[in-house]
């Protein structure tokens, strides 16, 4: 608890020192700041959309960075979480079929979608041994054009093909109602919504917390995560874990997307300036690892760390200046970084040797 | 013939590929002494802004202001590579982790935003720009003309500094130990090599090169300031390192390929040329056939042979050795 909430500190006693050498006013800003995320009408639910796909990408975070398997193609297993659960909510919510019935065949499709493009990283690793972190990075790539080209470069199933907007400017088709996640009212803040969602994070979180602490599973994960050479002399399954392991991370940024678009988005959004520029799949690294890869700490990383990516986008322009988010993001990313150190190595007093015969001896 | 796709390409390739052999000769220097440094694209971004504001600030010549600000841009891009530095060698955190703080902490959303928007970069295009340098008549010979002779002194500096890194690496005692310290940093540090200062050294210069990098792109390629103006240029130069094998030589090669490449969706849409989805492949293939050489790199022996530094990413703990 001391590292996380130490670096919170140290970072935005860090990014006061790069405001004030730019002329701000850094209590000034972190009112602002604190205002927009939690405090001003409405900020709380405006917070939450931001915290329910940073929850999503931070679990899969933790789920595969608690193995050391750096999947850091979070953002990618988004987008095609995203595709894919927008495939589902046109299909069949179009279809006639019950909205329950839509909206759990989204919930399925964006897992589906995500694993299986976390698991192209997870079969190289398991198989050939290829470094994950390099292939899920560029996969994110690749998953960003081809949801580009869905929506703009192509007349998909996913775009908008009619109508006077579509002339204009491509857009992906609008999610038909009964497919669109339905959210509970909250009567905080003159009433915000908590949608599905959100609902869905906290339960995945709470079924990963039992699967890492109370399964054999979650066990021989961490034996694998912590030291290989012995879980493979205790004949765990390695290659199996490590596809297992990669699917469950995949799965769970790929819900992100399916909640983006079941809940807030209500299309495929391909916009460079929308889900895009959120960026969920790499911040959700920053709520892993100050959440310390447990999941339930990682929920309220992510509240936190929502509640600011929320302020960054309500505050954009107007006096407040931009980048200030990623800033303080980076920063507490590297303290987190650096306490994690500071806690590990004590220091130790041990007596000088006095002699160099000593020394030998003492060696 | 110098409207040939071919030539067209080419040309364009190296225009591209510039930003993209500086930010990867860098990363090759960073990885051959062990350090994996993923904020290349956010080295590349802060280089990109205060070369940019350099020139736009400093009332000067052409030829002075440019250099000052490819000198303020390698600065700035060494300062960014001290905080991954100071984290993995001196504290020695995850690589992995640190290398994507800090390209969260300068990039697109972070720093290079901020000051951006704080020095008001983005309200005017640059008061001074690279230039070809030979005269327009030797531009129009065939072939070379458009492909060699019609490039800036950042492209020829870039072929130099290939050259350097090269004599560097392979024909010099420094170069020789800074690929000990990649392979075997206990084997190095017996030899009386300092491992930390090594790396330190090769992590900001790796940092300096991203950040000329990126001063390529407000300066010579788009001459003007936007936010996230590399658009994901650092994450290929990570990709082109191990692409060309760890080797100076082949990133030029590799640069000029993947330049091209981005050349090629464009330039086939213009001529009218459909492929597929001639967008999705082009823009995808760089990073397609980065995981592909990276299984071959990875199949069991080759990655011996084909140079990946045998420490990289691992912290020299000397108390461990």
């Amino acid at each position: 608890m001391v590292v996380p909430a130490g670096s919170l500190v140290f970072a935005f006693f860090a990014s006061g020192l790069v405001l004030l050498a730019t002329g701000h006013d850094p209590l000034g800003s972190y009112r602002q700041i604190f205002d927009a995320a939690f405090v001003n009408t409405g900020a709380l639910g405006q917070t939450i959309v931001s915290a329910t796909p940073l929850a999503f990408t931070g679990l899969a975070a933790a789920a595969a960075f608690r193995m050391r398997l750096f999947n850091i193609g979070g953002e990618g297993q988004l987008y095609i979480g995203a595709i894919t659960g927008a495939a589902a909510g046109l299909y069949f919510g179009g279809s006639g079929s019950s909205s329950a019935f839509a909206i759990a065949a989204m919930v399925v499709a964006g897992c589906a979608g995500g694993a299986a493009w976390a698991l192209i990283p997870g079969v190289l690793r398991a198989f050939f041994k290829t470094n994950e972190i390099i292939t899920s990075l560029m996969l994110n790539y690749v998953a960003g054009y081809l949801l580009t080209y869905l929506v703009f470069n192509t007349e998909s199933y996913w775009r908008q093909t009619t109508g006077f907007n579509a002339t204009v400017f491509p857009t992906g088709k609008p999610l038909p109602a009964s497919a669109v996640w339905p959210e509970a009212t909250v009567h905080v803040q003159g009433g915000i919504g908590l949608p599905l969602g959100a609902g869905i994070a906290v339960l995945a979180a709470l079924v990963l917390w039992v699967l890492y602490r109370r399964t054999r599973f979650g066990f021989e994960v961490q034996v694998l995560g912590d030291s290989p050479r012995a879980a493979r002399y205790a004949g765990m399954r390695t290659r199996r874990k490590i596809l297992a392991v990669m699917a469950i991370s995949g799965a769970l940024a790929g819900l992100g997307g399916a909640s983006q678009v079941g809940d807030f988005r209500h299309t495929l959004d391909a916009d460079p300036n929308g889900m895009r520029k959120q960026y969920y799949g790499y911040a959700g690294i920053v709520v892993a690892a100050l959440g310390r890869y447990n999941p339930l700490a990682v929920l309220l990383v992510a509240f936190l760390i929502g509640g600011l990516q929320n302020a960054g986008n309500t505050l954009q322009g107007a006096d407040f200046p931009s980048g200030l988010v990623g800033v303080i993001q980076g920063l507490i990313l590297f303290s987190a970084l650096g306490g994690e150190l500071l806690v590990r190595y004590r220091l130790r007093l041990v007596r000088r040797a006095e002699t160099p015969a000593a020394a030998v001896e003492a060696a | 013939m110098n409207n040939s796709l071919l030539v067209v390409l080419l040309a364009t390739g190296v225009v591209y590929g510039t930003p993209l052999l500086f930010a990867a000769l860098g990363e090759l220097l960073a990885e051959r002494s062990g350090v994996l440094n993923l904020g290349v694209e956010g080295m590349m971004l802060v280089g990109a802004a205060m070369g940019f504001w350099t020139v736009q600030r400093l009332h000067a010549g052409t030829g002075l202001s440019l250099a000052a600000a490819i000198g303020v841009a390698a600065v700035a891009g060494a300062a960014m590579a001290t905080i991954h530095a100071f984290l993995v060698i001196t504290l020695r955190a995850s690589q992995i982790v640190s290398g994507l703080a800090l390209t969260i902490f300068a990039g697109a959303a972070g720093l290079s935003s901020y000051l951006g928007n704080d020095l008001n970069l983005a309200s005017n295009p640059a008061a001074h720009q690279f230039n070809a340098v030979f005269p327009s008549s030797m531009q129009n010979w065939p072939i070379v003309g458009p492909i060699v002779f019609g490039q800036n002194v950042l492209v020829y500096a870039s072929w130099v500094c290939v050259v350097l890194v090269w004599l560097y690496l392979t024909r010099t005692r420094p170069g020789l130990n800074v690929r000990a310290v990649g392979e075997s940093p206990a084997a190095a540090d017996a030899m009386g090599i300092d491992v930390s200062a090594y790396r330190y050294a090769h992590t900001l210069a790796g940092g300096a090169f991203a950040g000329v990098a990126g001063a390529t792109f407000t300066l010579a390629i788009t001459p003007q300031w936007v936010d996230g103006i590399t658009g994901g240029a650092g994450w290929i130069a990570i990709a082109l390192v191990i692409f060309a094998f760890w080797r100076p030589e082949l990133c030029l090669v590799g640069a000029y390929f993947f330049g091209a490449l981005q050349a090629l969706a464009p330039e086939l849409q213009a001529r009218n040329i459909h492929v597929g989805p001639t967008v999705l492949w082009t823009n995808a293939l760089p990073y397609v056939m980065t995981v592909v050489v990276l299984v071959l790199v990875s199949a069991s022996g080759a990655r011996r042979r084909l140079g990946a530094p045998a420490a990289l990413g691992v912290a020299y703990v000397r108390e461990e050795r």
